[in-house]
């Protein structure tokens, strides 16, 4: 299993590479090489921190080539603010614009007297039409750290709720995207990196 | 719905565990992998490794001791001890930890927080703050006395105060020391980690006093916490993060079961 993992210098990429390692996947980093994603058999775009932090992707010249390998059929996966970057864009960052594969647009939870971040562990309800999602059953549990979050459409795979439901997963053919950190989220979190690693 | 965290702590000494919770039936009692990936196993939703050799000949040791926990640790994994800089916040990641834990250093320097939170992101950042009630101060609680040096001396801080302008300054994550409830196994201080929660919008770990499984339930509910340490509790009587949650979860708390 030969994953390309996107690195735009948004926090720190060790945890998701150990974690794809573990699962016996071989790893291709890519941080400026286009070529790379032209040959990737699949494709993962981690993240933690800012939304603006997608420019980078802008500017080593990575975004034509992911337009066009999630046009072939690339199996993509984005998480968190990898995920988010797979819509509209975010009012975190209104000037910077995501891939729109999804129309919707990320923003921040609202203040209602929660704490924002929303940090811990969260459950899932998960879609049964849900392929990234397979075998993961009502309410297990996963790791999110994050202040935006994408709204519930037709796409989501997944809802959690937090001050009010958001997507946690969304899925439409190849394209998908986890606003949680399978990375840091136990069994649960391999067995969701295994079915993206298996999706053919 | 979210959940109360209960997050295991190891406390490693030139990469050895020196105090914290340990097991009888484990072949290396002071291995920290060891120990890290027995908790997390054993239902913990997070690990905290802190370092306290802290020394300059320590890095290398604490650095190998970090790679080798990160291993196969598939949960959030916070290293503390002797991060003086960004760039010794760096190496500490790329070893394969979550978030680092600052606390003097952040002290005698703010900046360092910004620093490692613009490089990588609030979430990686946890300022610990131990403190002490002030009885001599008009609010005894919100203003009690910040310390460094592993309590030693006082650092002219208030907690409420410094614990806002680590959040201003991009911290992710607050844990808080009650050095009056420390070792004490009497619970929580619950009004101060009441007043720091309060006072900020970022999570609040509390830590310190713990010696019941009531404590917890009392400073996640009266305490505000978001999550709480657990090392000496496990000392008496209670086997496992697992039977803490579940014990805890018999009492109303909401917590990640099964784990």
């Amino acid at each position: 299993m030969r994953v390309t993992v996107v690195d735009y210098k948004a926090g720190n990429l060790t945890s998701v590479l150990k974690t794809l390692r573990h699962l016996g996947a071989e790893l291709v980093v890519v941080d400026s090489d286009s070529s790379l994603v032209d040959s990737a058999e699949r494709l993962i775009l981690p993240g933690v921190g800012h939304f603006a932090a997608t420019q980078r992707l802008v500017d080593a010249g990575l975004v034509p080539a992911v337009r066009a390998a999630i046009l072939r059929g690339t199996p993509f996966l984005g998480i968190c603010v990898g995920m988010q970057w797979l819509y509209a864009g975010s009012t975190e960052a209104s000037s910077h614009r995501g891939l729109a594969q999804f129309s919707a647009s990320c923003t921040r939870f609202p203040d209602k007297g929660e704490k924002v971040p929303h940090v811990g562990w969260n459950s899932l309800e998960v879609k049964s039409t849900s392929r990234l999602l397979s075998g993961v059953g009502p309410g297990e549990y996963v790791y999110f750290t994050h202040s935006y979050k994408a709204p519930v459409t037709s796409d989501t795979a997944a809802i959690t709720e937090y001050i009010e439901p958001f997507a946690a997963a969304i899925e439409r053919d190849n394209v998908m995207g986890v606003q949680f950190h399978p990375e840091k989220s136990g069994a649960t979190g391999l067995k969701i990196l295994r079915n993206f690693l298996e999706w053919k | 719905m979210i959940t109360k965290r209960i997050i295991a702590c190891l406390d490693v000494h030139a990469g050895r565990v020196v105090k914290g919770v340990q097991f009888v039936d484990i072949v290396d009692a002071g291995d920290p992998a060891a120990l890290a990936a027995r908790h997390a196993r054993e239902g913990a939703d997070e690990i905290v490794l802190l370092d306290i050799t802290a020394t300059h000949e320590g890095r290398a040791t604490l650095l190998d001791t970090v790679r080798r926990t990160a291993r196969e640790l598939f949960v959030p994994f916070a290293v503390g001890g002797g991060i003086r800089t960004a760039e010794d916040a760096e190496q500490v990641f790329e070893a394969g930890a979550d978030k680092v834990s600052v606390n003097s250093a952040a002290l005698a320097d703010p900046t360092l927080i910004d620093a490692i939170g613009r490089s990588f992101g609030a979430q990686a950042v946890i300022v610990a703050i131990d403190a002490r009630r002030d009885p001599d101060a008009s609010d005894p609680v919100r203003d009690a006395q910040v310390f460094v040096q592993g309590g030693r001396k006082p650092a002219g801080r208030r907690v409420v105060e410094w614990a806002r302008e680590a959040e201003a300054r991009g911290a992710g994550e607050i844990l808080l020391t009650s050095m009056d409830s420390d070792g004490t196994r009497a619970g929580f201080d619950c009004e101060l980690t009441a007043a720091v929660s309060e006072a900020v919008s970022i999570p609040v770990i509390a830590s310190g006093g713990a010696g019941a499984v009531a404590h917890f339930v009392d400073v996640f509910a009266r305490g505000k916490a978001d999550a709480a340490l657990a090392a000496s509790i496990f000392h008496f009587g209670v086997s496992s993060a697992r039977s803490l949650k579940e014990d805890l979860a018999r009492a109303g708390v909401s917590v990640r079961l099964p784990c």
